[in-house]
């Protein structure tokens, strides 16, 4: 137990080194954005930073709070993944000092107006995961997808699904819907997806949680999802795209606000990115964004920051650390599934967080 | 010299009293602070639960936490009826199959086992309760889920034309994430303290009762029914309790295992769910009304477990007035 863990560490302070040496081999070359390093600085801090929140992005801060042990030694940040309604609670009451959220801040999550801004940090695709045996490519629209998961279609050679998929030979198997049994924002962003993308059709609302139809399944965390749709065949779930691709499951190719069929991939989920409409406080939409290469599933996360801290030193670590995640990180993202900011949408990230004090 | 010493010590009255005192204080305390803490829990928790009270939360069967269609008609639901159902379906199954087995178990150990057999085998029961119940709950899954669909489909062909047990037994979830598999993994969890408690019970017996069976006849089952278990129905009845309050209460491995739809169902072999497994899952995202409907879930099954000791306390008394009525 104890040797995999080691050994694991060790594999990853190689990874991390490994790459720490491609970022500065391809620092002289023009393609890589204002991504011009933060590091100078980062080895001489000390100090210790707490967050908390949304576990969507979780592999992600972890992968980065990890290679920044190596950059900076003496600064300790830990980032506690208890779901973003936890997060905003702890934000809310001081418990920490940023959170991380998938959610923009409601009047019931305990956060005072005015104390918070948002840096959008990086994005994932949801993919739409399934398991059926003789059919490797598949197409679906969101009012197909929306009628699946409110099981109004119950088999897979439904008229409307053969529609999406001309050519495609479907078989008769009856469909099983997964999804998540704990409240997340994955859910949350797959909801609002087809209640964006398919609003005359899709009846149950949006939210961390919906009242799922009874005789859909479900399984705990994006695992417990990927194992169920696993087991059986005629299966599918939606699954955030690492988890997704652990489990080897084919997904399928949603059809985007151009009309396109586009298969989940992080360069899809950046184009949905430049495709949605930022707001001023910086939050934006990417679910059903325009754009042909876009993929519409795209789950946007963010980091909540206080725009000025009672402590100076601790401004100055928040900003540290921030912009480590949104410059220097941005080698990682792409490592663990996530996919990253376009430069217009990181440099007016960058922006805001000079607003911190 | 020193018997004289020993006996001033021990009339020596003021120390004694004050070691008396302290004793008294400490112990009174103690059993204060029990009741203490139960009413602070109660008090806390039926505060912040207080804003999802409302009729729907008692009387309705459906589950919709988000608003869903945004600023329009329709409001959040929370109601716990189908969960209140799930929990008590669970527990049922589970101490239904657990109880006869664990009996038997007792009764093997310290009626029929040799000794040697008696030690290999109360270490293993014992082992079986020091396992951590998401074990069970995983175990639940990957192996138990999957197995019994087959089991499960080849009661629904056989009973499912039967006019009662038809609906109880139905077309069986492709999962195997039933209310059954719930049930069968609890009663695999309280077997062991059900047994251990017993055993206990039937060891406290007196041997002068038995031994009067035996002269009066009686073969080892009229033995174990004339003697040992009258003797024992009120600790039997406790340690059933213990079990059941260990399967109201079981989180993760009852919401690993139920599958997790928010419905009502006879069929045994459907999906379900149950009071703590909604809370455990469903506590990190929620805010404001949901956090309120979460916590709410949690004093009606604390209420649920007060009330079911309660009636087990009740049944014990009447019994045990029974049997003296018997004896004498």
């Amino acid at each position: 137990m104890n040797r995999t863990v080691l050994s694991r560490r060790v594999f990853a302070g190689v990874a991390v080194a490994a790459l720490a040496l491609a970022g500065c081999s391809s620092k002289g070359d023009p393609g890589t954005d204002p991504s011009a390093s933060a590091a100078g600085g980062l080895a001489s801090i000390t100090g210790e930073l707490k967050a908390s929140g949304a576990s969507f992005p979780n592999t992600y801060y972890q992968e980065v709070i990890l290679s920044l042990k190596d950059a900076a030694p003496n600064f300790k940040v830990t980032y506690n993944s208890i779901g973003s309604g936890a997060g905003k609670k702890e934000y809310g009451s001081g418990l920490v000092d940023f959170a991380g959220t998938d959610s923009t801040v409601k009047d019931t999550d305990g956060v005072p107006a005015g104390s918070y801004l948002y840096i959008p940090t990086v994005a994932a695709p949801i993919t739409v995961a399934y398991n059926l045996k003789g059919v490797d490519k598949l197409q679906l629209s969101p009012v197909t997808l929306s009628k699946i998961f409110q099981r109004t279609v119950k088999t897979w050679n439904a008229p409307e699904i053969a529609a999406d998929n001309p050519g495609v030979t479907l078989p008769a198997t009856a469909i099983s819907v997964a999804h998540r049994s704990d409240g997340s924002g994955t859910t949350s962003n797959f909801t609002k997806y087809l209640a964006a993308a398919a609003p005359d059709d899709w009846k149950l609302g949006s939210g961390d949680t919906v009242a799922w139809p009874a005789d859909t399944q479900a399984g705990a965390k994006n695992t417990g999802v990927a194992q169920l749709v696993k087991a059986a065949d005629g299966a599918i779930g939606y699954i955030d795209l690492s988890d997704a691709k652990d489990s080897g499951l084919p997904f399928a190719a949603i059809k985007n606000k151009d009309g396109q069929y586009v298969l989940p991939t992080l360069e899809g989920a950046t184009a949905a990115l430049a495709g949605a409409e930022v707001k001023d406080d910086l939050t934006f939409n990417p679910l059903n964004a325009a754009g042909a290469a876009t993929y519409p599933i795209t789950a946007p996360t963010y980091l909540l920051v206080k725009p000025k801290y009672d402590d100076p030193k601790k401004a100055e670590l928040v900003k540290a650390f921030v912009k480590y995640v949104l410059t220097d990180g941005k080698a990682i993202a792409a490592e663990v599934n996530y996919a990253v900011l376009p430069t217009e949408l990181q440099a007016k990230a960058l922006a805001q967080l000079d607003k911190v004090s | 010299m020193t018997v004289l010493d020993k006996t001033a010590q021990l009339t020596r009255k003021d120390r004694g009293r004050h070691a008396d005192r302290l004793f008294w204080a400490l112990c009174v305390s103690a059993g204060f602070a029990v009741l203490v803490i139960l009413a602070l829990i109660l008090i806390t928790m039926v505060k912040e639960a207080y804003p999802a009270f409302s009729a729907d939360f008692f009387t309705s069967s459906s589950w919709v936490p988000n608003d869903p269609d945004g600023d329009g008609p329709a409001k959040p639901v929370y109601g716990t009826l189908a969960f209140l159902y799930g929990t008590v379906v669970v527990s049922a199954i589970a101490v239904i199959v657990a109880v006869p087995v664990s009996i038997g178990i007792a009764l093997f150990l310290t009626e029929l086992a040799p000794r040697r057999v008696r030690t290999a085998i109360v270490t293993l029961i014992d082992l079986l309760a020091a396992v951590p119940s998401v074990v069970f709950g995983l175990w639940g899954i990957l192996v138990v889920a999957p197995a019994l669909v087959p089991v499960y489909q080849g009661m629904h062909d056989v009973l499912g034309g039967v006019p009662v047990l038809g609906s109880l037994f139905g077309e069986p979830r492709s999962s195997g994430r039933t209310f059954m598999t719930a049930g069968l993994i609890l009663a695999i969890m309280i077997v062991p303290i059900i047994t251990s408690i017993a055993r206990e019970v039937f060891a406290t017996v007196p041997d002068s009762d038995k031994q009067a069976a035996w002269a009066l006849g009686a073969t080892r089952w009229e033995m174990i029914k004339g003697a040992v278990l009258p003797h024992s129905f009120g600790g039997v009845v406790g340690a059933v309790i213990l079990g059941l309050g260990r399967a109201m209460g079981e989180t993760i491995a009852v919401a690993l295992v139920i599958g997790s739809s928010v419905q009502i169902a006879a069929n045994v072999f459907e999906s379900g769910y149950a009071l703590p497994a909604i809370i455990v899952d469903q506590w990190g995202e929620s805010t404001g009304e949901f956090t309120a409907a979460l916590i709410g879930m949690g004093v009606v099954l604390f209420v649920i477990t007060v009330l079911v000791n309660l009636v087990a306390r009740f049944v014990v008394r009447r019994a045990e007035i029974r049997m003296r009525g018997a004896s004498a």
